[in-house]
């Protein structure tokens, strides 16, 4: 029997070996990250210093949207090829396999907001005043929020009746403590102040959430 | 039960109306607020009641998600449904009194802004449970309860440093209170919990009686030779 770590490795490669030879989810959330970016640039066009106020609310807004796209279609190639009821049946840890998922979407969604920002970044003339590398970690942890507890939602989901609906109506209650950080922290930090105190509650969501949709995975996985 | 609920409805439509009476006329006038300020006694009772409720939301899912019983699964249900109605009467009557009090009908305070997500978290579990296929609904309805539990502490965190930050004038003040005014706050937050009592008991029975039905649908159908069709 494979080892745990083995078969989320194992998984995580098959995910990305076959998205990097189609480039169906990545073309398409793409072009509907670009999209939003343009909507909201058409919607409200700041002064510099205006847009200082504003972006951290409409950049993590459009990553959001961008996320859920993504999210959407975690589990849809499991789906079709009743691949979940193999897994259910085997004896493999389903943990391993909800670690992957994940990671195959952290890596996805960061891959959009780095494509994301420049464009961001030109179209409201921003520029940092407070400390970069805050931004980052903002961005990595905030990912992760949004990420760990949209697989989960997206498997529970599965489901439901109106599929690509319940994942929103879900996650984004459950999301908004993290949102909130994200939001009020590259705010903060574009506007030249530190944001220690919303990176250490974003570290802590992530860790709580994590923690709680590993222990609960199992048990929604098979729930019946 | 068959007893014990008529004697209890009336004794509580008996405690509903005292209290009514305290909140409207016996209650002293407020100072500043003068008449307005009465929508306190049925604001705040509410408030507290669907804090009560979804705790015992979160008790009961995590009983199920240990010991998988329906009747906990039940529970679950029924207090998640009355919490959100009492949670709707919070975020409804509290602009309904901040308009002639404060000018304004909503602001982003900790108070409001937290009961909101509270209430936002438990429309989606309510959601979930009528979306997703009988079997799998408790299991899924436990799951989200806890996260969603889990959430609360940090609303209330993110919510706090931020105004701690950006401080505005608080909603509602803190403060000490009138002993009158306690006394009628506790009498109608007694009257309301009563109320909630019953009426969970009666959808609990409801969704009893509810799930009895479909199972003897379902078992007549398979054991009918000719079909469902006839």
């Amino acid at each position: 029997m494979t080892a745990p770590t083995g078969i989320t490795r194992a998984t995580l490669r098959k995910d990305l070996r076959l998205e990097w030879r189609s480039k169906d989810a990545i073309n398409s959330m793409l072009f509907f990250s670009l999209l939003v970016v343009i909507v909201f640039s058409f919607s409200f066009d700041p002064t510099a210093e205006e847009s200082r106020q504003i972006a951290g609310g409409l950049i993590w807004v459009a990553f959001l949207f961008a996320a859920v796209v993504a999210l959407n279609q975690t589990w849809a190639r499991e789906l079709r090829n009743q691949v979940l009821d193999a897994y259910r049946v085997s004896p493999a840890p389903a943990n391993s396999l909800f670690i992957a998922k994940t990671l195959g979407n952290f890596i996805l969604v960061s891959v959009l907001e780095a494509l994301m920002t420049p464009l961001f970044i030109v179209l409201y003339r921003l520029r940092a005043l407070g400390p970069v590398w805050q931004l980052l970690l903002v961005a990595v942890l905030g990912t992760w929020a949004l990420v760990v507890n949209g697989t989960f939602f997206a498997a529970m989901s599965i489901r439901t009746r109106s599929r690509e609906i319940m994942l929103p109506l879900l996650l984004f209650p459950i999301s908004l403590p993290a949102l909130l950080a994200m939001v009020w922290a590259t705010t903060a930090i574009l506007n030249g102040e530190g944001a220690r105190f919303w990176i250490v509650l974003l570290a802590t969501y992530d860790l709580v959430f994590t923690t709680v949709c590993l222990l609960l995975f199992e048990t929604v996985l098979n729930a019946e | 039960m068959k007893r014990a609920f008529p004697i209890l409805g009336v004794l509580t439509a008996i405690l509903l109306s005292y209290a009514l009476y305290l909140a409207l006329v016996g209650a002293p006038t407020e100072k500043t607020m003068g008449d307005v300020q009465r929508i306190f006694y049925y604001h705040v009772p509410s408030a507290w009641t669907a804090f009560i409720l979804f705790f015992v939301n979160f008790g009961a899912s995590v009983f199920y998600l240990i010991k998988r019983r329906s009747a906990a699964d039940i529970i679950a249900l029924v207090s998640a449904e009355v919490g959100v109605v009492f949670c709707t009467i919070v975020l409804v009557t509290g602009p309904i009194w901040a308009r002639p009090v404060w000018g304004i009908w909503w602001t982003w305070d900790m108070r409001l802004t937290s009961t909101l997500v509270l209430w936002l978290i438990y429309v989606s579990y309510l959601f979930l449970r009528r979306f997703s296929s009988s079997g799998q609904t408790p299991t899924l309805a436990a799951a989200l309860a806890v996260l969603g539990a889990l959430c609360v502490p940090f609303v209330y965190f993110s919510i706090w440093f931020f105004r701690t930050q950006h401080p505005q004038p608080v909603m509602g003040g803190g403060g000490s209170i009138d002993p009158r005014m306690l006394h009628v706050l506790l009498i109608n937050w007694l009257a309301f919990s009563c109320f909630a009592f019953l009426v969970c008991w009666s959808r609990y029975r409801l969704e009893e009686l509810q799930r009895d039905v479909d199972e003897a649908h379902a078992l007549e159908s398979l054991l009918d030779p000719r079909g469902s069709l006839r």
